[in-house]
């Protein structure tokens, strides 16, 4: 079954994923930034080459007890449990954005604690569940 | 195993066989859909929309599935030539499209009530786009090219080079951050879905998996049927 021919190609073809297979690994490594959705707000904080004026997009949890709404302007607190940074958003929000779930904010940087948003988006993790199973889990805990 | 692909154990499947299937088909995914739509609870976070998600999940489970198989099928192909490979991956190519649309699609009405967005340009979805234009590409080279065997190095190159997307596609929920959340089912650890909702969705995957052996099994036998009868240009 594997004579001289047959491994040959399989040479060549182990040869063509192989190399394919490193250039789409150094795209994507050196598109990194992105090809990631958003950044953490520790990653904002640990970011050398942040420009202030470019479209960036930042996600994290809502901080519970940080949404404050005043008339038209949402502000919120966007947190990875270790570090946070504050958000203004005018506009409508998703159904699903709420204290303690996912976010997704799009905009600007004013500085490094300071976020205006034009987008919010939620986003929910992969557990599912029906509402009676996550409050008896709330309760256990 | 092979044995059961080879000419005369396909061209033996009459309709009847295939009438069975289609029977059995429907009866898999009326009950799923019973179960999905109905006797399922709603989820705690997003409510009825979940219920998507008996489409959605499926439907991206067999588009991969089926690249990998053509993928695979290619890989041998290129290495032992052998001659109903071709064929096979050939007769799974378009079932595979249709489900990588349907998962497009369906993730879309899915993404609009949840996240807020019909689309994002994430590792996830972006991926999973680019998997539709692979197998639109395996179609097409062999819809467009008259030659058999032209048509067959083509194809099975772009379906090896095609397989280097699924890892990408699988893993990028957990490689990047993606708005798409990450796996709910995985090789390594408990499902985070509730057993309420499981079962549907493998319910759904079990009968979206029986159509498409039924229409593989037609259209491997006209394959077959067409190669026997050389009409295909070798």
């Amino acid at each position: 079954m594997f004579n001289k021919r047959v491994k040959s190609r399989i040479f060549f073809l182990s040869s063509l994923i192989f190399i394919a297979g490193l250039i789409i690994f150094f795209t994507l490594k050196s598109l990194e930034d992105n090809v990631v959705y958003f950044f953490s707000p520790t990653e904002i904080k640990n970011k050398s080459n942040i420009s202030f004026n470019k479209k960036i997009r930042i996600g994290g949890l809502v901080k519970t007890g940080s949404i404050n709404k005043e008339g038209n302007i949402i502000n919120f607190i966007i947190t990875d449990l270790k570090n946070e940074i504050i958000v203004s958003y005018t506009g409508l929000v998703p159904n699903l954005f709420s204290e303690g779930k996912g976010v997704v904010a799009e905009g600007k940087l004013n500085d490094k604690k300071y976020f205006i948003a034009n987008k919010i988006l939620a986003k929910h993790d992969e557990n599912y569940m029906p509402p009676e199973v996550s409050e008896a889990l709330e309760k256990s805990n | 195993m092979l044995k059961n692909f080879f000419p005369k154990k396909i061209l033996s499947i009459n309709n009847h066989t295939i009438n069975t299937l289609i029977i059995l088909m429907i009866f898999i995914i009326l009950l799923g859909l019973a179960y999905s739509l109905f006797i399922s609870p709603e989820d705690y976070i997003q409510g009825d929309s979940v219920r998507i998600m008996y489409v959605h999940v499926p439907s991206s489970f067999i588009a991969l599935g089926i690249f990998a198989i053509i993928g695979t099928g290619s890989i041998f192909n290129l290495i032992f030539k052998i001659k109903i490979m071709p064929l096979i991956t050939k007769s799974l190519a378009p079932t595979g499209t249709i489900f990588t649309l349907i998962s497009i699609v369906t993730g879309s009405l899915w993404g609009k009530p949840t996240w807020g967005i019909w689309w994002v340009w994430d590792a996830r979805l972006t991926s999973m786009l680019i998997l539709f234009f692979f197998y639109l590409a395996y179609l097409l080279t062999w819809r467009f090219i008259k030659n058999f065997e032209k048509a067959n190095k083509i194809s099975s190159i772009i379906g090896i080079i095609g397989l280097i997307n699924l890892p990408i596609i699988k893993y990028s929920v957990d490689w990047w951050s993606t708005l798409h959340q990450s796996s709910s089912i995985t090789l390594t650890s408990a499902p985070t879905i509730h057993h309420t909702m499981l079962v549907p969705l493998l319910i759904m995957l079990v009968g979206m998996i029986v159509y498409s052996l039924i229409v593989f099994l037609m259209k491997y036998k006209t394959e077959l049927i067409k190669f026997k009868l050389n009409k295909n240009n070798r």
